[in-house]
């Protein structure tokens, strides 16, 4: 057998396919649609579906752009909807893709005896699967296709982010300026939720439509809590994804489960570290933050005691260590840590029982003071 | 007589199948209303996604399909999701779209790792476990209803205890915070209960289709009324509707019940958005019609008038 070859072709699709998935991601979660991708889809079966019907291929490139098409459609009555001012947006979605999935699902179970569109395949892609009808799609009729497709479709997201990526970024962060510099940010937006559409149907083929979301969502929402720089989101976004679908594969292989699967849960994983570990921004910095802070006000504190009372008669029981516990209100434990603290970055030094001021804890106080 | 007894058969079934579906759409169209109303419509699509690990996890550890087993593990699933959306929301600057999808999805992708895994170590029990991705309303059984029925009852009995604080919650946070209401718990209650309404519908119509069973009825029914007490009852009632109207269309022609009940639903809504009164389309069209009519009887008015006026004083400039 040549299940070498097979793996590195599978792995090499996962990756194309994570990185075509990354791109349009980034502004999908900066321009808050990402629930436009799930919506997207799961709209887009009826499309496939008719299209299946007309061709009787499920690789025909017609297909793709039936449901690309059934993509596009799905955004214009969402945002028609949203027009009549009777809807909200989130209840647009909520209405939109549901509606248009229960049309593709009857129109399968009404021809399902006389096709080879399977339920399952079209809902889950390959997933689903056992391993051995995965390989052989992917290893002998279908992994070049499915690579060839989203190949291109990476090159075209490329493509369409480096030519307009001026435009893309003013109307990401700002649609009325674009607008009044004429930059027509409604077909800018139109553009990529065609990309989006495309994608995702490109994209359906190898992991599933509800996996989908995993690799546009997943990637661009950790580059977020990376950088403030959108070129720099977009590298890290693909460079995420590719970690993701190679670590997901490889947890894949000894499990022997369908590789999206893997792949969405260590888009999870990935996501939660990054949330946990990112500098400035993640969980443990915050609470770091926090807790210096804590100490940090509590040295200020204690110097700003000590130079209230310097050089008054009261000054010698307000700086004993033994009762600053009681002046200050603290507990006596968190007294004695804020002391050592304190002596620790030279703002105080003992002298017998009693705590003074250095030069550098005087002028933390009388800054502090002054401002 | 043996065609009787499949008639009374068929009969019985489809009764089953109704009541379920009737009271799953009373249910989730009154708690749905709060989603709408708060613009998290979609959380139901989030919760019914993120179920699945949990079904799935309930299964390994206690290999049985009892409904209220697997309706648990959905539900403690589904609760952790939205609980880590409201966190991620919280604690970074992702907003609502990306933390719903995220946690969607990846939640989504580890339930299927989890079945498949099932599915490969061959348990003779596990055929069914499908169905709550897909749905399958017509496997309903007597035990099914009584779950929707108790938990779904339980869940709204609740909803009426909190009426007010609820209400208030959706309405203005500020001011409910401000009269030391515990907006958080309030928050992770109705949350609950939503999840409640989304994990006793999964095995029926579906992760998938879920969502719609908790947006739609509350849309159509927005547009009839702007109080909430009418709008949750309105919304039961157009829930309970679709349910029966949806199982009784798709059973003689034989398609699948989840999707037609989704699609009632739908029809309602766009029914509602074109004709109900005050709100609708027609009825704005109208509105519209008889205020450029009237704005134009009024300027001709005007005009006249001001020529009138203009003619006496001409007249009254000639005479002097």
């Amino acid at each position: 057998m040549i299940p070498e070859d097979l793996d590195i072709l599978t792995l090499l699709i996962a990756i194309v396919t994570a990185s075509a998935c990354a791109l349009p991601g980034v502004f999908l979660v900066l321009r808050r649609m990402t629930l436009m991708s799930d919506a997207i889809s799961h709209a887009i079966l009826p499309g496939i579906v008719l299209a299946f019907f007309l061709t009787h291929s499920v690789s025909s490139p017609l297909l793709i752009l039936a449901a690309t098409a059934t993509g596009v459609l799905t955004v214009i009555f969402v945002e028609l909807l949203q027009k009549t001012k009777l809807v909200k947006e989130d209840a647009a979605i909520g209405l939109t893709f549901p509606a248009l999935f229960s049309i593709g699902v009857i129109l399968i179970s009404q021809y399902t005896s006389n096709i080879h569109l399977d339920m399952d395949a079209v809902l889950l892609g390959k997933l689903e699967f056992a391993s051995f009808n995965k390989l052989e799609m992917f290893g002998y009729s279908w992994g070049p296709v499915s690579l060839y497709v989203m190949g291109g479709m990476f090159l075209l997201n490329l493509a369409f982010i480096l030519i307009f990526y001026k435009e893309l970024k003013l109307v990401t962060f700002d649609a009325s300026l674009a607008a009044t510099l004429g930059f027509a940010p409604a077909l800018i937006h139109y553009g990529l939720m065609t990309l989006v559409s495309m994608t995702t149907v490109g994209a359906f083929d190898a992991v599933g439509s509800i996996l989908v979301v995993a690799l546009i969502a997943g990637p661009a929402a950790t580059a977020y809590l990376m950088t403030d720089s959108l070129a720099r989101m977009l590298i890290l976004s693909v460079i995420i994804g590719c970690v993701n679908a190679v670590v997901g594969y490889l947890l894949a292989v000894p499990f022997d489960v369908p590789i999206a699967g893997p792949i969405a849960t260590v888009t999870f994983l990935v996501f939660g570290l990054a949330f946990m570990v990112v500098p400035n921004r993640g969980l443990i910095a915050i609470a770091r933050r926090h807790i210096h802070q804590k100490w940090e006000f509590a040295q200020t504190m204690l110097v700003i005691h000590l130079l209230n009372h310097e050089g008054l008669p009261e000054a010698q029981a307000e700086s004993e260590i033994a009762h600053l516990h009681e002046h200050l209100r603290w507990e006596p434990t968190f007294a004695t840590r804020v002391v050592k603290h304190a002596l620790n970055n030279r703002y105080v030094s003992q002298q017998a029982t009693q705590l003074m001021l250095t030069e550098r804890g005087r002028t933390i106080a009388q800054q502090t003071l002054v401002q | 007589m043996e065609h009787f007894y499949f008639l009374t058969r068929f009969d019985y079934t489809l009764m089953i199948v109704t009541s379920g579906a009737a009271l799953l759409g009373t249910v989730s169209g009154a708690l749905g209303t709060y989603a709408v109303l708060r613009r998290q419509s979609l959380l139901g699509d989030v919760i019914s996604h993120a179920a699945l690990p949990g079904i799935a996890i309930a299964f390994l550890l206690t290999g049985s399909k009892t409904p209220l087993l697997l309706v648990l593990g959905a539900a403690i699933a589904g609760w952790l999701g939205a609980l880590i959306i409201l966190s991620i929301v919280r604690l970074t600057r992702i907003k609502y779209d990306s933390a719903f999808g995220l946690v969607l999805s990846t939640f989504f992708g580890f339930g299927m790792v989890l079945l498949s895994l099932i599915q490969r170590s061959g348990n003779a029990n596990q055929a069914g476990l499908d169905d709550f991705i897909f749905g399958q309303a017509a496997t309903i059984l007597k035990r099914d209803v009584l779950t929707i029925g108790i938990l779904g009852g339980i869940a709204l009995i609740i909803m009426l205890i909190f009426w007010k604080e609820l209400k208030l919650l959706i309405f203005d946070e500020g001011f409910a915070a401000s009269i030391g209401l515990p907006i958080r718990a309030l928050d992770i209650l109705l949350t609950s209960l939503l999840v409640i309404a989304i994990v006793i519908g999964l095995q029926a119509v579906g992760a998938v289709l879920m969502s719609a069973m908790l947006v739609a009825p509350a849309v159509a029914a927005r547009q009839w009324t702007d109080r909430l007490n009418l709008m949750v009852l309105l919304a039961a009632c157009f829930g309970a509707l679709a349910g029966v109207s949806g199982t009784i269309i798709s059973s003689p022609i034989r398609i699948p019940t989840g999707p037609t009940i989704i699609l009632c639903a739908t029809a309602m809504v766009g029914i509602s958005i074109a004709f109900a009164p005050n709100r609708g389309l027609l009825w704005n069209s109208i509105k519209q019609r008889r205020n450029r009519r009237s704005l134009k009887i009024a300027t001709g008015r005007l005009i006249g008038a001001t020529a009138v006026k203009n003619r006496m004083k001409e007249n009254d400039t000639r005479r002097s």
